[in-house]
């Protein structure tokens, strides 16, 4: 386990867990749960905190040792707005790295991929390292590896719904045959669905609303900090094999017995 | 081939005021229960129970739910901003009120100067988002003022909205290229009095005003707001109307957020007095019913509201507020109650607005957007 490093860009991880940093009930409350989480990468969203503000509370509080910002894009509608905000957190966050999100839809929040994979391009050769949250298409994230991606964030369900795996279908494909570092973003509503998704080979999940919107987020950062190792532990101890059907006594294939 | 784009006229021409009234008063605890196991499904129907007479009963139970509903989608987070009046010119006359062209009071346009004032002020406070508040000048002068407006605050915030008279497609597509987010436009009634409240001014064109959330959204404008003046005439018909509206809107206009405040008339003495005055438990089951019926759904509360409601309805699923407002032209440089649009209830400052707010668990947010997005700039 000691060994198990997650690698994102040429950068180490040794936690698996991403934190989002909307929807606290205030800086404290999500600086006390960053801690609690172990994690060594939070997302903020470029429209919450002020760039040309470099005393902004907000990013004050994200800002901990040993953990690294991913910026991300949210409230951008398209490419171009996208390619914007990056480069307007890159001066303001001084990292090359962005979360790209592009949710035309106000609503649901679902990504629009034909612009994701645009702003995929474009930001790759600006140098970016680039991690686009995506929903669970396991041929769109064929297209993102092409288009220079660092690591793809395809949804488990709906962003904030809780609901956990709902897409596991589609991140069973995804897990099973990308080349990139697969994160499960949005929709894991309790520890046992970053268990799940840790177990079925995900190699980081991201998580928010779940803890943000806690009773206690705190405890429940480090709810979800063990899950996720448990899960990963699981993963590596290899699950032994789900059957459905009970091992028969009197197996169909007896006639074949004796015969050559 | 100069066919007219759909608009909610379609919608609204197939709805009956009346029946739309008895349907709502018909409802019973069936139809509550219903409407309650199936939160954010979005239907009518469900919508009329939930603000019908038969569900006051289940008003605790309602609480429960929206709350829920409302941290799961907002978290515990509520944005805060503050009206910016920069005039109370008015061509209307509406009979309800403060700016009516027919009231004495001295009419305020405010220039540049006296615009940077009262910026200065809202900036000390801490305000991001601002809302542009004018009566109606629909002249061209008043056209031009507007996107001059927008010129002199957009620097300063990182978001601008507007709530002024309706405008055309092509006005607004201009104003959100010089950076307004948010438009504001009230239906006030959809009901049948509503020519007897707008006798004259450009006001008095009910389907012109009924379709400018169609021209916002067709001009790509990012949030939309609706409402309908709650008393003015029967506050649960005009809501179920806001709502068809807004299911209209959704579908039609995916790329826009919407947005519901809740503006409410009460009697006031030797004033204007409401036909159907809501209470404060019906405006709390409005406000509830919305969020069951629309997870999504921007919900805002105004300062018109005292501190004791403000305090207890906003967790309960308001995701908007306002602190610190003056309805008076250069009101916060300069204060001249008499020259106000309404009364404020609420006269906490943003300041104390966000420790009361702390104190609920609660986390006030100045700033969620960047003023940079939407502007086509290219890098």
């Amino acid at each position: 386990m000691s060994q198990d490093f997650l690698n994102i860009a040429g950068r180490e991880f040794t936690s698996r867990l991403f934190l989002g940093t909307g929807k606290f009930s205030g800086n404290q409350a999500m600086a006390s749960a960053i801690a609690a989480s172990g994690s060594q990468l939070v997302t903020l969203a470029l429209k919450r905190f002020d760039p040309e503000n470099p005393g902004d509370q907000m990013v004050a509080h994200v800002r901990q040792e040993g953990v690294h910002l991913l910026p991300n894009t949210s409230g951008v509608r398209d490419a171009a707005e996208a390619v914007l905000a990056a480069q307007l957190a890159r001066e303001a966050l001084e990292t090359n790295w962005v979360k790209l999100e592009i949710h035309p839809d106000p609503r649901y929040l679902l990504p629009d991929h034909k612009e994701t994979l645009l702003a995929t391009e474009q930001l790759a050769k600006l140098g970016f390292v680039v991690l686009p949250y995506i929903n669970a298409d396991p041929v769109f994230c064929k297209q993102l590896e092409s288009a220079g991606a660092a690591a793809v964030m395809p949804l488990a369900a709906p962003i904030g719904s809780n609901r956990g795996l709902a897409t596991l279908a589609m991140l069973e494909i995804i897990i099973k045959e990308s080349k990139l570092p697969v994160v499960i973003d949005a929709g894991l509503g309790a520890p046992s669905h970053a268990a799940a998704a840790m177990e079925l080979g995900a190699d980081a999940v991201l998580v928010n609303t779940a803890i943000a919107v806690a009773e206690d987020p705190i405890l429940m950062a480090q709810a979800f900090k063990l899950a996720v190792e448990a899960g990963r532990m699981g993963y590596l101890a290899k699950l032994g094999a789900v059957s459905e059907l009970a091992q028969a006594s009197s197996p169909l294939t007896a006639f074949l017995q004796g015969t050559p | 081939m100069g066919t007219k784009p759909a608009s909610f006229t379609e919608v609204f021409r197939k709805t009956d005021w009346a029946q739309t009234k008895a349907m709502i008063e018909a409802c019973g605890p069936r139809e509550v229960e219903r409407a309650l196991s199936r939160a954010g499904a979005g239907r009518p129907e469900d919508f009329a129970a939930l603000i019908s007479p038969a569900a006051a009963p289940y008003l605790e139970q309602m609480a429960q739910l929206s709350q829920s509903l409302t941290r799961k989608r907002f978290g515990k987070c509520v944005q805060l901003y503050a009206p910016l009046y920069l005039s109370n010119e008015c061509l209307n006359s509406c009979t309800y009120c403060g700016f009516s062209r027919e009231v004495q009071i001295p009419r305020v346009r405010l220039n540049e100067e006296a615009v940077l004032k009262e910026v200065a002020v809202l900036k000390e406070m801490g305000i991001e988002h601002i809302l542009l508040v004018t009566g109606d000048f629909s002249d061209k002068v008043g056209v031009e003022y507007l996107s001059q407006a927008i010129d002199w605050v957009r620097p300063h915030f990182a978001q601008v909205s507007m709530e002024v008279q309706p405008l055309a497609e092509e006005v607004y597509r201009e104003l959100a290229e010089r950076g307004l987010h948010g438009v504001m436009v009230y239906q006030e009634t959809y009901g049948p009095r509503y020519a007897e409240f707008h006798p004259r001014g450009s006001k008095k064109d009910f389907f012109w005003r009924l379709e400018t959330p169609d021209r916002l959204g067709r001009a790509g404008i990012h949030k939309i707001g609706l409402g309908a003046l709650l008393g003015l005439d029967d506050w649960r018909a005009d809501s179920y109307f806001v709502a068809l509206h807004l299911i209209y809107l959704e579908r039609q206009y995916w790329q826009s957020k919407f947005s519901l405040s809740f503006p409410r008339l009460r009697p006031a003495q030797g004033g204007f007095q409401p036909a159907m005055p809501m209470s404060d438990k019906e405006l709390v089951q409005l406000v509830l019913a919305y969020r069951i019926f629309n997870e999504n759904l921007e919900l805002s509360l105004s300062t018109r509201e005292s501190s004791a409601l403000r305090n207890g309805l906003i967790p309960l699923g308001i995701t908007s507020i306002s602190a610190g407002s003056r309805t008076e032209p250069g009101g916060y440089a300069n204060p001249k109650a008499e020259l106000e649009q309404f009364e404020i209830d609420d006269d906490r400052s943003p300041e104390q607005m966000r420790r009361a707010m702390a104190q609920m668990g609660l986390e006030t947010v100045n700033r969620d957007w960047d003023p940079r997005f939407g502007l086509n700039l290219n890098p």
